[in-house]
């Protein structure tokens, strides 16, 4: 079967860091990936490639068959993003976010569409206020509901439970795997939050300056690496220590 | 068919970006009043002071009309650029740009939008205050008839072309680039002879001067206004600059967001 999303040898240079360092993976159509790392990882930059949003230096990048930034338009109505550091207009409430958002990705049936995200998601109550009268947590929501407005085939996510409470964070977590296995959808998921990737993840990527340190399930990299958490593996991992651990065992 | 589709597609994506600005506007009382204010306030100024001055000299009661036909002149330079300008900031302001640049809307759709909502808030501004004009001064900028027409769409052009490349600018650079947007049109300001005939510019800035559409239009108006005579070649001259400016600005704005995509600046559009 086809990757939903293949990147092979892929490098990004800023003036004379190297953020992406020849990295290479293939996400399965359907599956759930973590992308772990620390700050500078590259995480974000990878993410962004993937988007289309920053140009590789070198390196292919295929999304559902579209070579990446080149044929972007061919797929950019079935892929979608969240993240915490991007906004949506403050003033506009959040039905008219969603409305605006549902034309831009050309959904069908909208106004059906966006009641039954608000039903899902929790926002019937708040879809006549406008965006920036809404707390973190509820924000949260509503950028949660503009990454799935179009029902993507491909939802990439950069830590999408950020400053969130346990409480909402698991919630978020609940409605992302929800959405999964109803529509199928493969999901590459950047995160520091162990517990959020342990739980949702069937495939870990863990990067380290650029570069891919480990690639497994989360299941067999504690066997690997004799830990019980995937906290205690991203420490070995970012300490250097994880060959010394696996050499030793 | 598949054009068809395409054509409705991006048109239907363009909407949504007009949409989306008219939400904005409809939300903000200060944002709709400021569009009316400060063309308002030029108004007044210029039209008292030549109200002052043709008592007082018979050269400027023969060229009455002149000075606020400058001013409303300019305003659809510089507030048709600023439509275009504030527009784009909003995303910027509001940090939705990446949001926009991820999503099917193409960069020339989303200059499309920005290009109707420069119209859209001009209109909002400008047709009151030419009603002002006529209930103030009885100056009637619609009785300059189909030259009106031409001035205009020599004026809008250029300043959508300035535009453009503030856009890009800002793509590139960031919001420390902000203040372009504000004052770039207003270095050109006193090369584009706004309130004064061109020959009164020593002679090497009125080289300077001519390669500027706005010029065109300003003598343009002044020929019409003071001596009744349409002078279509200025018009015609200023149309071709204002075709070379355009171009110029839609391959800088497209290089801009090329180079930002290469620099990684579409990650961070703060300062």
């Amino acid at each position: 079967m086809r990757p939903a999303v293949s990147v092979d040898q892929l490098i990004k240079v800023y003036k004379s860091t190297r953020a992406v360092d020849g990295i290479s993976f293939a996400l399965e159509p359907g599956s759930i990936t973590g992308l772990l790392g620390g700050n500078g990882a590259g995480k974000t930059t990878t993410i962004a490639m993937i988007l289309g949003l920053v140009l590789p230096t070198s390196g292919t990048i295929e999304v559902l068959g579209a070579e990446m930034p080149r044929q972007r338009y061919r797929v950019l109505h079935k892929v979608n993003f969240e993240s915490p550091y991007m906004d949506m207009p403050h003033r506009l409430t959040v039905q008219q976010n969603l409305n605006v958002f549902g034309r831009l990705y050309a959904v069908n049936h909208l106004p059906e569409r966006i009641a039954s995200l608000a039903a899902e998601l929790d926002l019937l109550d708040l879809l006549d206020r406008p965006v920036g009268k809404l707390s973190a947590g509820q924000k949260t929501r509503v950028a949660l509901a503009k990454a799935l407005i179009n029902a993507p085939e491909v939802l990439l996510l950069d830590e999408p439970t950020a400053s969130l409470d346990p409480d909402t964070a698991d919630w978020v977590r609940t409605r992302l795997e929800q959405f999964r296995k109803r529509r199928g959808a493969t999901l590459l998921l950047a995160s520091h939050n162990m517990v959020e990737v342990e739980r949702l993840c069937e495939r870990v990527i863990i990067m380290k300056s650029g570069r891919i340190e480990d690639d497994d399930t989360p299941g067999r990299l504690l066997v690997r690496y004799g830990r019980d958490t995937l906290e205690q593996v991203f420490l070995d991992v970012a300490r250097g220590r994880g060959h010394t651990r696996e050499a030793a065992q | 068919m598949p054009q068809t589709r395409a054509l409705a597609l991006a048109s239907q994506r363009i909407g949504a970006m007009v949409l989306r600005y008219v939400y904005l506007l409809r939300s903000s009382w200060s944002r709709l009043l400021e569009l009316i204010y400060w063309p308002a306030m030029q108004l007044f100024v210029w039209g008292f002071l030549q109200f002052y001055v043709s008592q007082n000299s018979g050269f400027f009661a023969r060229a009455s009309g002149v000075f606020i036909a400058a001013v409303l002149m300019w305003d659809v330079l510089f507030r048709g650029q600023l439509g275009f300008s504030v527009s784009f900031l909003e995303e910027m302001w509001s940090r939705n740009l990446s949001n926009l640049l991820i999503s099917p809307l193409r960069p020339i759709e989303f200059v499309c939008a920005l290009m109707i909502m420069s119209l859209i808030r001009l209109a909002i501004g400008m047709v009151p205050v030419t009603l002002l004009a006529i209930a103030f001064f009885g100056f009637n900028l619609y009785g300059l008839g189909i030259a009106l027409a031409a001035f205009f769409a020599n004026l809008i052009l250029t300043s959508w072309a300035v535009g453009m490349f503030v856009a890009g600018v800002l793509l590139r650079n960031g919001m420390g680039a902000e203040s372009l947007a504000w004052t770039l049109m207003f270095l050109i300001m006193p090369l584009t002879c706004v309130y004064y005939p061109v020959n009164v510019l020593p002679d090497w800035l009125q080289v300077i001067a001519w390669i500027l559409p706005p010029t065109y239009v300003f003598e343009g108006m002044r020929a019409l206004i003071m001596e009744q005579v349409f002078r279509a070649d200025l018009m015609a001259e200023a149309l071709v600059l204002n075709a070379v400016y355009f171009a110029a600005a839609v391959l800088a704005f497209f290089a801009l967001l090329d180079s930002a995509r290469r620099a990684g600046s579409l990650l961070q559009t703060g300062e």
